[in-house]
């Protein structure tokens, strides 16, 4: 084990799943238009392909990194506000953490929407630098074009099950 | 100095042609105290390395190699590398020369001087040019020795060989059998495992080179000169294997087979030393079935051990590692110690008794302290998975007891022992009875629902054991169980009570039969004044949440021949009171209790008794209601009548012959003679006639015979149907003639069941020959309004003659393709192709005893395929889409083998139909590509261009169902090889842009999955 650098965060507090969303019957109703909810955010960043912790192999549902009541959606002024909560308030990893939730959000809505992904005032140490990287469209345009930390990315998007 | 010379060479000479084996030491002494150098030595040697025999070269090099043992720490660099390159250019020589050069390696292996690179080329040449294991023993080991030498001092430029070196290793002791060799071996192995050396892939091969001589069984000979032990072997090769986790994963799989053998003191000693980590969820469930089989292991061991117990010692291990886990105020790790203790817990009857008496007291303290939900539900599951744990070890140890009276006599057991297992074999949790029950029940009164989930399937673990529940415990229990039945809103909740009391009243019926059923009955019909309009709406919509939760309840229940007896009048009675409008029952609930009954009728037990239940009361009673009702104003509703077949048909089916021949009769002679005798209340009029027309085409009467289906299409098929020939005839006229759909469908699906079950022969084939003529006299002529009628009857007799194999289907699906082309059918026959291969729920089915060949999808389509292609090219263009629809139809039921092979042939056709305008061929055809797509044949790879464009095109369907069938196909076509998507990528992921702000969720949530992935390949 001496090869391997030690977790930031060996033994975190894991939180329970939240269950599938039920089907409703408006929405197999074919004329019925479902507006885009916080829920649907949510489930994109965690039903489909959830987003794993680049530490461990939980996804940040489980470490609630990410919980429902923080994500909030405006459908009709096309926003999204994520907020996101490092396990610790040294967590390294936060810009990562956001960047790929930043990056499932590109890639999984519409181009009219606005994405903002942040820190839970007050859950990490230097809180404003990586809130002002994450809002910088030409660092997060940088850094996808920088093919190492892409993969890195991609691996935390990659899905659980298949 | 010449004198020397000349010394030397005769010591040279005596020692090669003379044979004196005592001047090699003479030589050496000369080396050493510097009478002559080594560079001397081998030009005096010169002839003889040289000389053509290969007995003196062997000769010469042994007295070279002698003398180098003996003052290899004088060697100076530079003849190191020139004594190394020439011992490697011998290795090639004759097999004779090997031996000493061997020697002469290992002795240079020694040698501080070795220049760098040397022992990569030593190595090199010898893995290359000797083949270990064709040596002696004595070079064998000297090939290890060397190994090891090389090891000691030249660790880095062993490792620069990377898993060559492993590889290298494994290929020289793979079948080594001397025990001296193995110990050497083993060291080397245990080197390369605890030193790093990059086993690359080799790790199994390493692991499987080492592992075969586990368990070791050596005995050394009474005189054995080198003395080696079994105990140096044993701790040697555990070393090697419980090195590494790298072996993990191939080591406990082979532990647990040979725990399971008989032979047992050396494999438990070196089970106990092994360190694992859980690390993956494989190593960990491979390392608690470990734990369980060790433990049952020690279990049977103690038996006949009246020393020291050592399974006592052992749990005491797993108890304090694990117990205190339990009881962390964060339960973090209660989970894998509680697996750990369950695994233990599993093994044996001691161990689970030792186990739980010490877990189970803190579980219940635990549970009592704590106050947080999610707290006590996870106490709950750790204690409902004792309950299992134990339960699995009391059936396995059940078969023990036999052998243990056997035990009794062969061997003297000790007399407590004997005992304390008797003892044992009554429940393990029995102490625990009161503390258990009062523990679920507080969970049932505790108003979180999981908390409640948990609590009803931990009652259910607990009514499973014998004794665990008493009788007053039961009634407590099936209070709860109604109270959270008839209360709690959750369908979870409802759902897992529902569950729970099917599982008790399998076991306990009695206390449902007095305090359930009657209360639910009750529950079922009080009635809530609808006409009260005070009453809000939401109150009345949990009155029948409430009925319904009691209708399925009543279902549940209904397990064991006493407890039907109960409950189906309670059905029945819901029924007729509908009938009657004593009580306002809707619709839905009226359908409920029919599928409760049928529910009953899959899963009642079968005999004797419940049969009788079913053939005496309840198909006459609905006979006789749907008769009723069908004869009054109040019409029968669709939705009841087919909900009432499947109950008829469901009992039917189980009836033993004797019944079965009698229901038959009766129904029989009810639908042709109007025999209304056996019916219950019966004021019916004398003159039904069921079959023959009513006036004024009334359907009312007509439709009955889809109950007539229900009673003689499901019987076995030995039972002989009364007046078949009579009742084929008329339900022939009734299916051509009448205009009510329900009535003719009917009637078509009774004949072609009752033709299904006609035994083989002449008049079945006159039959069919007269149904076809009858069939196609009407078809043919274009202005008949009987068509669908003709029509609807030919396919479900095709599709009974298809089942059976029998040779006149032909003839009739071939009409069917020929009625693709029809103008007003052909769109009708395009879905009939879906019928024909799918399995019908009422008719036609293995539950309703049909003869039903294997495989006959896929001989109609290999049969037919190629018909279709042909019909396809030579169809105008407006019908082609109903052989696209037909092709897709077939393609969809099959078997996704069969699929896969055909497709290529019928690819084209395929992404025609994708682009065809008919939303129902393009969805068929949608769900018949995807599986395929998961493994897509080259044929496939080949149209990808095609392929993704239609794909792309049908995202933006106005169907909903279309989108979202298009997308997973695409989804399905980002996973190909990335070499062939590449050229897409950019233009798919533009093109789903658009599905990412569809209007409807389902859509896009499969939009962006499959976006997702797209982003990911390549």
């Amino acid at each position: 084990m001496s090869g391997e650098t030690r977790l930031e965060n060996a033994n975190p507090v894991i939180f329970q799943r939240s269950g599938e969303r039920l089907l409703t019957a408006t929405e197999e109703d074919e004329d019925v238009h479902d507006p885009i909810d916080d829920r649907e955010i949510f489930d994109i960043l965690f039903d489909y392909q959830s987003i794993n912790d680049p530490e461990h192999p939980l996804s940040l549902e489980e470490l609630n990194v990410v919980e429902q009541v923080r994500v909030k959606v405006d459908d009709a002024e096309s926003t999204v506000g994520v907020e996101f909560t490092p396990t610790i308030p040294h967590c390294s990893m936060a810009t990562l953490i956001g960047l790929s939730i930043k990056v499932k959000l590109l890639r999984s809505l519409p181009d009219r929407f606005k994405i903002d992904v942040h820190i839970t005032p007050g859950s990490h140490a230097s809180e404003e630098a990586v809130n002002k990287q994450l809002a910088d469209k030409e660092r997060v345009a940088a850094a996808l074009e920088n093919s190492s930390l892409l993969e890195v990315v991609n691996q935390c998007l990659t899905t659980r099950s298949i | 100095m010449a004198a020397d010379g000349a010394l030397l060479l005769s010591l040279v000479e005596e020692y090669v042609s003379g044979l004196q084996d005592s001047k090699a030491k003479d030589t050496a002494t000369g080396v050493k105290d510097g009478q002559f150098t080594v560079l001397q030595l081998v030009e005096a040697l010169g002839l003889s390395l040289t000389s053509s025999q290969p007995h003196t070269r062997a000769r010469g090099v042994q007295l070279l190699s002698e003398v180098l043992q003996e003052c290899y720490g004088g060697l100076a660099e530079r003849e190191v590398e020139v004594l190394i390159a020439f011992y490697e250019n011998r290795l090639k020589d004759h097999y004779v020369i090997t031996p000493p050069v061997l020697q002469g390696l290992k002795a240079l292996t020694k040698c501080t001087a070795l220049p760098p690179g040397s022992a990569v080329s030593m190595l090199r040449s010898l893995f290359q040019d000797v083949h270990v294991q064709s040596l002696m023993l004595a070079e064998r080991a000297c090939v290890y020795n060397m190994l090891i030498n090389l090891m000691e001092t030249r660790e880095a430029e062993l490792k620069g060989l990377g898993s060559d070196f492993v590889f290298g290793f494994v290929q020289s002791m793979d079948g080594e059998r001397d025990p001296r060799n193995l110990l050497l071996a083993f060291q080397i192995a245990k080197y390369i495992i605890q030193r790093g050396y990059d086993l690359g892939k080799f790790t199994e091969e390493l692991f499987e080179v080492t592992s075969c001589y586990f368990p070791i069984d050596f005995t050394p000979p009474s005189n054995d000169p080198h003395g080696i032990t079994r105990e140096e072997l044993i701790l040697t090769l555990r070393d090697v294997l419980a090195g590494t986790p790298q072996f993990a994963e191939f080591l406990l799989p082979l532990l647990i087979e040979k725990l399971d053998s008989d032979v047992q003191s050396a494999k438990l000693d070196s089970l106990q030393t092994l360190v694992f980590q859980t690390s993956s969820e494989k190593i960990e469930s491979a390392g608690l079935a470990a734990l369980t089989a060790l433990t049952s292991c020690l279990s049977r061991s103690v038996l006949n051990s009246d020393s020291e117990d050592s399974l006592c010692t052992f749990l005491d291990l797993v108890l304090k590692d694990c117990k205190h886990h339990l009881c962390e105020p964060d339960l973090k790790l209660v989970w894998p110690s509680a697996k750990l203790l369950q695994a233990a817990c599993s093994a044996s009857n001691r161990a689970s008794h030792i186990v739980t008496a010490a877990v189970m007291p803190s579980l219940f303290e635990q549970y009592n302290n704590r106050t947080q939900c999610s707290h006590r539900r996870t106490l709950l599951e750790v204690v409902q998975r004792f309950i299992q744990s134990v339960k699995n070890c009391q059936s396995s140890d059940n078969g023990k007891c036999c052998l243990l009276l056997s035990h009794i006599q062969s061997r003297s057991l000790s007399y407590s022992c004997v005992l304390f297992h008797f003892k044992t074999k009554e429940n393990v949790l029995l102490d625990f009875r009161p503390s258990l029950c009062s523990m679920v029940f507080s969970a049932l009164t505790e108003s979180n629902s999981s908390l409640q989930i948990t609590a009803t399937s931990v009652l259910t673990s607990l009514a499973q054991q014998t004794g665990l529940l008493l009788d007053a415990d039961v009634e407590l229990a099936v209070d709860h169980l109604t109270r959270l039945l008839l209360t709690e809103e959750d369908d979870r909740v409802s759902l897992a009570v529902v569950e729970s009391i099917g599982a008790l009243a399998k076991l306990h019926p009695a206390a449902f039969i007095t305090k359930l059923i009657p209360r639910l009955k009750a529950e079922i019909f009080t009635e809530h004044m609808d006409q009260d309009n005070n009453r809000t709406v939401t109150e009345q919509h949990s009155h029948r949440a409430v009925r319904q939760r009691c209708l399925s309840a009543l279902a549940a229940v209904s397990t064991q021949a006493g407890v039907v007896k109960e409950s189906t009048p309670v059905l029945l009675e819901v029924l007729s009171s509908a009938h009657t409008g004593s009580v306002g029952f809707l619709v839905e609930e009226v359908v409920l209790a029919c599928c409760s009954l049928q529910r009953i009728a899959e899963q009642v037990e079968d005999t004797e008794e419940t049969g009788r239940c079913f053939h005496d009361i309840i198909v006459p009673r609905l006979l006789s209601l749907a008769l009723q009702a069908a004869l009054q104003v109040p019409l029968l509703e669709e939705a009841v009548l087919s909900a009432v077949v499947p109950v008829i048909s469901t009992s039917c089916s189980k009836l033993q012959p004797m019944l079965a021949g009698q229901t038959a009769s009766r129904a029989v002679s009810l639908f042709l003679d109007g025999d209304v005798s056996f019916l219950p209340d019966n004021s019916f009029p004398s003159h039904i006639q069921l079959l023959k027309k009513q006036q004024g085409d009334s359907w009312s009467q007509s439709q009955l015979v889809y109950l007539l289906m229900g009673c003689v299409c499901s019987l076995p098929r030995s039972v002989e149907v009364p007046q078949v020939d009579q009742l084929l005839s008329e339900l022939q006229e009734m299916s051509c003639t009448c205009g009510h759909p329900l009535s003719y469908t009917s009637a078509a699906k009774c004949f072609a069941g009752l033709v299904n079950k006609r035994p083989q022969g002449d008049s079945l084939d006159s039959l069919i020959q007269s149904t076809m003529r009858r069939v196609c006299s009407e078809l043919d002529s274009a202005s008949s309004p009987l068509r669908t009628q003709a029509f609807t009857l030919m396919i479900w007799v095709a599709k009974a003659l298809l089942l059976r194999y029998h040779p006149l289907s032909t003839a009739l699906t071939d009409k069917l393709f020929s009625l693709l082309d029809d103008a007003d059918l052909g769109a009708m026959a395009a879905d009939g192709f879906s019928l024909l291969m799918s399995d019908s729920v009422d008719v036609l089915n293995r539950g309703c005893h049909a003869d039903v060949r294997i495989m006959y999808r896929q001989r109609f389509f290999s049969e037919n395929s190629a018909k279709l292609v042909q019909g396809f090219n030579a169809a105008s263009q407006e019908k082609k889409p109903n052989y696209l629809k037909a092709l897709s139809n077939i393609v969809n039921k099959l078997p996704k083998q069969v699929q896969v092979t055909e497709l290529p042939a019928l690819l084209s056709l395929l992404l025609e139909a994708l682009s065809c305008p008919d939303r129902g061929v393009q969805l068929s055809t949608l769900s018949c590509l995807e599986p395929v797509l998961v493994d897509p044949p080259p044929a496939l790879i080949q149209q990808l261009e095609a392929l993704v464009s239609r794909l792309l095109a049908l995202t933006s369907s106005p169907a909903m169902n279309v989108r979202i069938a298009s997308l997973r196909c695409i989804h399905a076509v980002s996973h190909f090889p990335v070499h062939e998507v590449l050229p897409f990528r950019a233009r798919v992921l533009r093109a789903l842009a658009r599905p990412l702000d569809d209007k409807k969720r389902l859509v896009r949530s499969e939009a962006v999955q499959a976006r997702g992935e797209c982003n990911h390949s390549g």
